[in-house]
C-alpha cells in the first residue's frame, strides 16, 4: 500500500490529517454544545419564573 | 436606509438569519475540503524535494491562514465594539477567540509534525515565523481568559477589546516574518510576486481546502455568534417569547 506508506513519510503526513479532523470534530461538537447549554439554563429560568407567576 | 441597517443588525434578527446560513456553509466547507484533501493526498503529484510530506501543507497553511483570518475578525471587531459601543461587534470577537486558538494551535502542531521530517526537528525557538504564531496563541488564550475573570459582560467587552487590538500587531510580524527575518521557515508558495510557486495539480486542492476550511470557520462562527447573543439577550422579551412559545 503505497498511498498509505507516502513515501516513509506516512506516520507525519496522517498525523497531520488525523489530527486536523479532530480539532474539526472538537470546533463542532463545543459549538453546538454551547449553544444547546445556553438555551437550556435560559429555559430553566424562564420556565420557572413563567411557573412562579 | 438605517432602520433597514438597524433591524438588520437587530439581536432577533441576527439570530435567526445566522441560523439559515450555518447549514449552507457547513455543507459547502465540507464539500470542499472532501475534494481538497482526497485530490492532495492521493491525486496531486509527490513534491521534488519534499516528497510525500509536503501533503501536510493541505492542513497546515488553511489552519495558519485561518488563524490570522480570525484574529483579524476578532481585533477588527473589538475595534468597532469600542469605537461605535456595538454589541453585535463584542459578540463577533468573543465567538471568533476560541476558534482562532483551535486553528493556532492546529497550525503549530501540523507545522512542526512536518519540520521534523524536513528541518530534522520539532520545534525551533530562534525562529520568527514559529515564535510569533505562538505568541498568537498565547493572544488568544489571554483574551479568552480575561473574558472569563469578569463576570460583567460589558466590561469583559471593554477589557478584552483592548488585548484584542494590542495585539493586533502580531498579525502583520507573523505574515511578513519568513521576509524580514532568516527564518527556516519556507517563503510564501501562493501569494508571491510571479505568482504561486506550485503546479495546478497540487494547487488546486489548496485552494480548495483554503475555501473549504474558510467556509467550515464561518459556520462555526456563525454558531459561536449565536450562543453569545442569544446569552447577552437572555432578559429580552424576544428571548423570552421565543422560548416559552416552544413547546416544553
Amino acid at each position: 500500500m503505497s498511498a498509505l506508506a507516502m513515501g516513509g513519510y506516512g506516520a507525519y503526513v496522517w498525523s497531520s490529517f488525523g489530527l486536523t479532523f479532530v480539532v474539526v470534530i472538537v470546533c463542532i461538537l463545543q459549538a453546538r454544545s454551547r449553544q444547546a447549554r445556553t438555551y437550556r439554563q435560559i429555559e430553566t429560568r424562564l420556565r420557572a419564573m413563567e411557573s412562579a407567576e | 436606509m438605517w432602520t433597514f441597517f438597524h433591524k438588520l443588525a437587530s439581536p432577533p434578527h441576527i439570530y435567526r438569519i445566522a441560523a439559515k446560513f450555518v447549514p449552507w456553509f457547513a455543507g459547502l466547507g465540507l464539500a470542499l475540503i472532501a475534494y481538497g484533501t482526497i485530490a492532495g493526498l492521493f491525486f496531486a503529484p509527490a513534491d521534488y524535494q519534499q516528497k510525500d510530506a509536503f501533503r501536510i501543507i493541505y492542513v497546515h497553511v488553511p489552519a495558519a491562514y485561518l488563524s490570522m483570518l480570525a484574529y483579524s475578525i476578532m481585533a477588527i471587531s473589538a475595534g468597532i465594539g469600542l469605537i461605535w459601543r456595538m454589541k453585535l461587534a463584542h459578540a463577533v470577537a468573543a465567538a471568533a477567540a476560541p476558534l482562532g486558538a483551535w486553528f493556532t494551535f492546529l497550525a503549530l502542531a501540523t507545522g512542526s509534525i512536518w519540520g521534523r521530517p524536513m528541518w530534522g526537528t520539532w520545534w525551533e525557538w530562534g525562529d520568527p515565523r514559529l515564535t510569533s504564531e505562538l505568541i498568537m496563541l498565547f493572544l488568544y488564550i489571554g483574551y479568552m481568559a480575561l473574558r472569563s475573570a469578569i463576570d460583567d459582560i460589558g466590561k469583559a467587552d471593554k477589557a478584552s477589546a483592548v488585548l484584542a487590538l494590542v495585539g493586533a500587531v502580531n498579525v502583520p510580524i507573523i505574515h511578513f516574518s519568513v521576509e524580514w527575518w532568516s527564518s527556516l521557515h519556507q517563503g510564501p508558495t501562493l501569494i508571491r510576486e510571479g505568482g504561486p510557486a506550485i503546479e495546478t495539480a497540487m494547487l488546486y486542492p489548496l485552494l480548495a481546502n483554503i475555501l473549504g476550511f474558510t467556509f467550515l470557520f464561518g459556520a462555526l462562527l456563525l454558531m459561536r455568534v449565536r450562543t453569545e447573543v442569544l446569552q447577552r439577550e437572555r432578559r429580552s422579551r424576544w428571548v423570552r417569547n421565543m422560548i416559552l412559545e416552544e413547546p416544553a
